[in-house]
Order: C-alpha cells, then structure tokens, then sequence
C-alpha cells in the first residue's frame, strides 16, 4: 500500500498528493509518470509527476477529475492509500541530459496550459536548481482555475499569467501570449509545452512558423504503462510510438495531435456513462446526447 | 471400455459457455481420472517425457493415478513443475507429451494433460503444498517478472534453499497467466493465484509495482540491494502491427490491450472501472492462440466474431484444442484472407475492413506454403471493432538500462539455451524476452533451465 501523505485541493476539481513510494521516489526524474490504482477494483490512471522528494520517499500528483476513476480519487483523504503506485514510468526530459553549460546559454520557455502546470513545474524546479533560467507562460481557462503560481513564480525567470476570460493576467490563450511576447521581440530557442492537446497543437503550430524547436508531453490512454498493451500508441513522423516507452515527451512539430485527440476521446462514452451514473445515480436515463 | 480411447472429459455446453467466462472444461473426477490413468502403459523408455520440456515423470505420476494415491502423484509432478495446475490447462500437449504417446499409434494418446490438472486440482482441494528446502543456503537471487519463466525459475531456486525475490511490474502476480489467457480457459484466483500462492509457500518473496530499469535496474538490484544473480523472464513487449491504413482509428486494440482490458483489469465484471468496446462486430486478425482468446472473449462479451487469418485452418498456430472450441463457440473463420485497409468513419471511428483474398504458393522458409494475394478480390466487411493478434517484439526497458547484455538483431536478449546465461555474469534470461512470443511450457522450460544455471554459477563462485 502506498499512504497518502498530504492533500490539498488547488482549485476546482484539481487535487494535489504527496504520496509515499520510495522506490519511485529514489530514481525518478523531471518528465517522468507514474501510474496509480486505488483499490481492486480501480482502473491504472497514468499521471506525470509533479514533485518528488528522496529523502522522505515521498512523489507529488496533481490531478483532476474528468471521470469516475479520479472522482473516486478525490474521496482518498490523508491517511489513506493507494493500493497500488507504479514508476516511474516513460523517460525522462531530454533537458536532464544535456550539458548544463549549454543549457545556461539558451532561452527556453515552458508553456503550461490548465492542469499541464504540474509537469512543468519539477522541470523549471530542476532548471533553477541547475543555475539555468527559464521563462513560463502558464494559462487556465479562469484566476481560480490556476494552480502553482507561487511555486512556479520562485523557480522561473519571468512568470507570464494568462487566463481565457480574462480574469487575471492576460486575457487569452498560453499561445496568444507567446505571440505578443515574440512581438514584443523576445527571441526562444527552445519551448517545452505542457498542456491539453488542443493547447499543445496550437503552441506546435506557432512555434513551428517562429521556428522554436518545441517539446511536448502526451498523456494518452493507457493500461499497463509498460510496453505492452499498445493503447498509448501515437503517430510522430511518420512512426507508430509508444507513449508510455518512447514518451511522454516527444518532438512537438511531428506529432500528428488531431489524430491523438480522436484517440483520447475512445472511451469517452464509457468514461461520461460511468461518470453521470456516479453522479445522477438511477435518475440518468439517456437522452442528454452524452450518452448513447 | 474401448482402451484404444481416452475417457471423455466433460465440458461446458458451447452455447451456454459462449456468453459466460466460467472454465470451459471442467476436468476429470477420481473415477474417470483413474480409469484414463490405467490406459498408461507404463513405458521404460518413456517418449512422453522427451516430449515434455520441464521433463516431467509422466510415467510416474500416472502410476500413483492409477493407484488412487493422488497426493504421491503431485509430489512427483511438483519436483518437475512449479505450475501444474496451469500446465495441465494450456500447455500444447498434443505436439509434445501426447505426441509422443506410444497408444497414440494406434488409438487416441493417453490425456496426459487433462491427468496433469486433475492431480494439481485435487491437490489443491485438499490443501496439499510441494515440498519446501530443507534448510535456506543464504544466496539471494532476484527474479525479474512473475509470468512462467519467472515462477518456475523462483520456485526452483527456492527448492534448492536460495532466498528469491520476483520483481514483478504489474499490480498482480502472474504474467501472462494475469493478463493474457482468460478466465475461460485458465480461472484466475481458482487456479492462478493459487498456483502464485504455492510458489510463494516455497519462501519466494513477490513485490509487485517494480519495473525493473525504471524502478530500479539490474546493476543496482546487484551492486546494492546484495542480488548475487538475476534471471530475465520478463516477458513479450510491444505489440506488433500491420502498418495497413487506419490502424489508428478508435476501435482498433492489440489483443494485448483487450486482454489486458478484460482479464487483469476484470472489465467483463461489474463493478470494476476499466472500460472495455464490446463491439457488434469484431474482426480479429491473427491465427495464434492469443487471437482464439481475443476472439473467444470478443464473443462472451456479445459480439459475431470473426477470426481473419492470411494462411488455410492447417496452418493455423492456435491449439487444435482452441480452434475447435472457438468455433464451437460460433467464432466464424475467415481463412484465406486478409486485411489492406481499416475503413474509418467521420468520427475516427473503424466501420470494417477491406479485405483481400489469398492463395497457398510455394514453401516459405517456415516450411509453410507463402500466402499470395489473389489480384481483384478485395471486397468490404463492416465491423465496430478490430482487434490486431499479430505478436509482439521485445520490450526495450531491461536490455536499454543494463550494461553489458547483449540482444540479437530482433532485440531479443542472448541467452545460452542450456542454462539461461547472458553476455553479463550472474545475470540470465528465459521465456519470450529471450525467444519472442511462445507458449507457457517453453517459458517454463527456460525457468527450469536457469535456475540450474544459476544455482552450478552460485555453487563455484
């Protein structure tokens, strides 16, 4: 079993869990997930580490609920525990292996959308420990809907907020800003973006026109997380890769996103059933067009 | 009686058994178990045991069957087998043991399999444990992977006295025997969990949740945790595919992944969270065992099935004993054929298949006829879910993160077939990561192997 340390709620429906596991928290590196299950009956939820701690033995989580399994999630309070915690899984960032010296003489921006935040934060925490700076766009659809502002600010160069209302920082998309900020004549040589799918094409396809070498980190379905099942499979080039082997991080301009976002939405029908039926119980009968 | 036949042994009604996941043979009672057993001719120079790759004394084992002393009968089949009780449900026997059975020249070969699993199942029933070491030797050995090579190979150590621990990556115990083979045909905490729990018994420590090159690698398990040796049995890999237009369409699994889905994740049971596309029509491409399983599953689960493969029913690589279940079941064969391209909805939903005919030609260098395309015969078949059974290639986590192991060209780890050893010292290697995809008895066969190995390299050290 792998108790769950500490818990906090960062913002609606976004859930944060130091969760002891020593084994993952002795090797694990900045890029790299973890793959959690709750009791017997819970299905395997891939999550990218957040944060991890080697002394305590303890890695952070940051999810958010978008279906039945990580609504149960949310009732695990202090105490309790997974009854399963397997990592870390999938490589690290390419950024960890690099010359650190080389590291200090680029410009790179991390572009963080929604809960995506997480994953970017222990890079940029890795980078400021190395002595390099970085600037971070990150951007939610709403002010409450941001999470690790404070966290972020300490360990980037420049923070730059964005939210799509306009209810904090600048009003509009992560890729917007990076639009006005290239205006503005900021010049990047490397972009690490982090977010929902969407979020992540619409950065690749600016980056690509800027010509900003562009990384990203694909959370796909997956089911062992370990190169077997082959549910996590992507097309990057011209080839068929396996996010959970080959990944998370891939090279951003050679994605093919419209086609991994049809994936991601396989189960969506089964996921959206199992979620209104935990919702609205026997009171769900179709209908609602959610459903078939 | 007519001894030049086996007793009949009883299963499941195909229409009934098609729509539920309870085993599909229920085995031998005593009775019939023993009237089988007295069919045995008790050969001196055994062929059956030539045929059988952990080496088994088949004959006997029988013997005691025939007497009613079943509790001998399994402390002789336990000093060859860690896994009895699953050996006696999936192993090929037909092509080993009873191949080579002397009664079956001129009749039907004694049931050496189906005797096999009712002694493991009695056995089991009457709480009977294998034999434990005398006294422990102090070495401690780590075992990668808790599939068949990897138990066999645990227990075996363990019986010698060495202190072995599995590392398995999955949440739960048992390789393929967890996530690959379904209920129907191997029972999961009935004989599975049962057959990990006897292993266990023999002192074996299982820790699950460790992938081994992420977790933690080899060098360290042996630089730091204080392994002395390290035996590889961790398994297939990554699904292979077509690499045929729409592949990546929803709706298009591996069998890994809808085996995964529904065995080790429980997606046919209610209650459990991971979801599952039963599909309305399901195509499965393949002629394997693992294809019979997709199939047979894809069919309990409620849908017409149909099994496309590229070469005739004779070259089939299932069991004869799998195809004529799963066409009991009303699994349709569609041989001859195969597929060109998944043809896909608006949605990047699959609809069905093209799919073209083919023609046995000349030998290939299987030794099988090639299969070769018959020009203009495409034609289309609906289905909402396709189901890719075409094997696996290795998986890169162990050979990537270990220095020092060599692999082949087809990234399959080296290893010395008599007694599992690698490129590295103190490390050795068995079943799919060394041979790619195979059955359950050969995996176990190199368990067996290399912890003969291990245990003449840890002797001499």
């Amino acid at each position: 079993m792998y108790p769950i340390v500490r818990r906090e709620q960062l913002a609606d429906k976004i859930y944060l869990m130091d969760v002891k596991a020593p084994r993952v928290a002795q090797y694990c590196e900045p890029g790299q997930f973890v793959i959690v299950k709750i009791d017997e009956v819970g299905e395997r939820i891939p999550l990218t580490i957040c944060d991890y701690n080697r002394a305590e033995g303890t890695i952070t989580i940051v999810f958010q609920v978008v279906g039945a399994s990580t609504q149960r999630m949310v009732d695990l309070q202090v105490g309790d525990a997974f009854q399963d915690f397997v990592g870390p899984l999938g490589c690290a960032s390419d950024l960890i292996s690099e010359d650190i010296e080389e590291l200090k003489k680029k410009k790179i921006l991390f572009v963080a959308g929604g809960v995506g935040t997480a994953p970017v934060y222990p890079q940029v925490k890795w980078l400021h420990e190395h002595g390099v700076d970085c600037d971070v766009i990150m951007g939610s659809r709403s002010k409450d809907l941001l999470i690790l502002e404070d966290e972020m600010r300490a360990v980037c160069k420049n923070l730059y907020v964005t939210t799509d209302d306009g209810s904090y920082g600048f009003k509009g998309t992560g890729t917007a800003q990076l639009q006005a900020l290239w205006d503005e004549g900021a010049r990047y040589d490397h972009c690490v973006a982090i977010g929902p799918m969407i979020m992540m094409k619409f950065v690749c396809k600016l980056t690509k026109e800027l010509g900003i070498p562009t990384i990203v980190s694909m959370n796909p379905i997956m089911v062992d997380g370990t190169g077997m099942c082959g549910a996590c499979r992507l097309v990057v080039g011209d080839q068929v890769k396996f996010a959970c082997v080959d990944g998370p991080e891939f090279d951003g301009h050679l994605v093919d996103f419209d086609q991994a976002m049809r994936r991601q939405a396989q189960y969506k029908t089964e996921e959206g059933r199992a979620m209104l039926a935990l919702e609205e119980g026997d009171t769900h009968h179709g209908g609602c067009g959610h459903c078939e | 009686m007519d001894v030049l036949k086996r007793v009949p042994v009883r299963e499941q009604d195909a229409v009934v058994r098609s729509a539920n996941f309870e085993e599909v043979c229920l085995g031998y009672n005593e009775e019939e178990a023993m009237a089988e057993a007295a069919r045995c001719l008790g050969c001196k120079n055994a062929q059956c045991m030539k045929g059988c790759p952990v080496s088994i004394d088949i004959p006997g084992f029988i013997g005691q069957v025939k007497e009613g002393n079943f509790e001998e009968a399994y402390q002789i089949i336990s000093k060859s087998s860690a896994l009895p009780a699953v050996c006696g449900r999936v192993c090929p026997q037909e092509t080993q043991c009873e191949g080579k059975c002397i009664r079956g020249i001129k009749g039907e070969p004694v049931a050496i399999g189906k005797l096999e699993r009712f002694v493991a199942d009695w056995a089991r029933e009457h709480g009977i444990k294998p034999a434990k070491a005398e006294k422990m030797n102090g070495h401690k050995v780590a075992v990668i992977g808790s599939g068949p090579a990897g138990l066999t190979c645990a227990g075996d150590l363990a019986k010698m006295g060495y202190d072995v621990t599995i590392f398995e990556a999955l949440h739960e115990a048992g390789g393929v025997l967890i996530y690959g083979i379904p209920e129907f045909r191997l029972p999961k905490q009935k004989v599975v969990a049962a057959e990990v729990e006897n292993v266990k018994s023999l002192g074996v420590k299982i820790e699950t949740n460790v992938v081994i090159g992420k977790s933690v690698t080899i060098d360290e398990l042996m630089e730091e945790e204080g392994f002395e040796a390290v035996f590889i049995g961790s398994g297939a890999g990554l699904p292979k595919f077509m690499g045929i237009p729409g592949e990546q369409a929803m709706g298009v699994f591996s069998a890994n992944e809808f085996l995964t889905r529904n065995n080790l994740m429980k997606a046919f049971l209610e209650g459990y969270d991971t979801p599952i596309k039963a599909g309305k029509k399901v195509i499965v491409v393949g002629g394997g065992n693992v294809a019979m399983d997709a199939a047979r599953t894809a069919k309990r689960l409620g849908a017409e099935v149909h099994i496309v493969y590229r070469r005739s029913e004779e070259e089939l690589p299932a069991r004869v004993e799998e195809v004529h279940h799963a066409k009991e079941e009303g699994v349709i064969f569609d041989l001859l054929q195969n597929p060109v391209e998944l043809l896909v909805d608006d949605a990047g939903c699959v609809k069905g298949a093209k799919i073209i005919k083919m023609e046995l030609g000349e030998p290939d260098a299987s030794g099988r006829r090639r299969p070769v395309e018959v020009p203009g015969s495409e034609y289309e078949i609906e289905a909402d879910v396709v189901i890719m059974s075409l094997g696996t290639s290795p998986n890169p986590l162990i050979s990537s993160t270990t220095k020092g192991l060599d692999v082949n060209k087809w990234k399959c780890i080296v290893a010395d077939e008599a007694n599992g050893a690698t490129s590295k010292e103190g490390v050795y290697a068995g079943g799919d990561a060394v041979t790619g995809a195979a059955t359950v008895i050969l995996a176990m066969g190199a368990g067996k192997a290399a912890a003969k190995g291990i245990d003449e390299y840890l002797s001499n050290k």
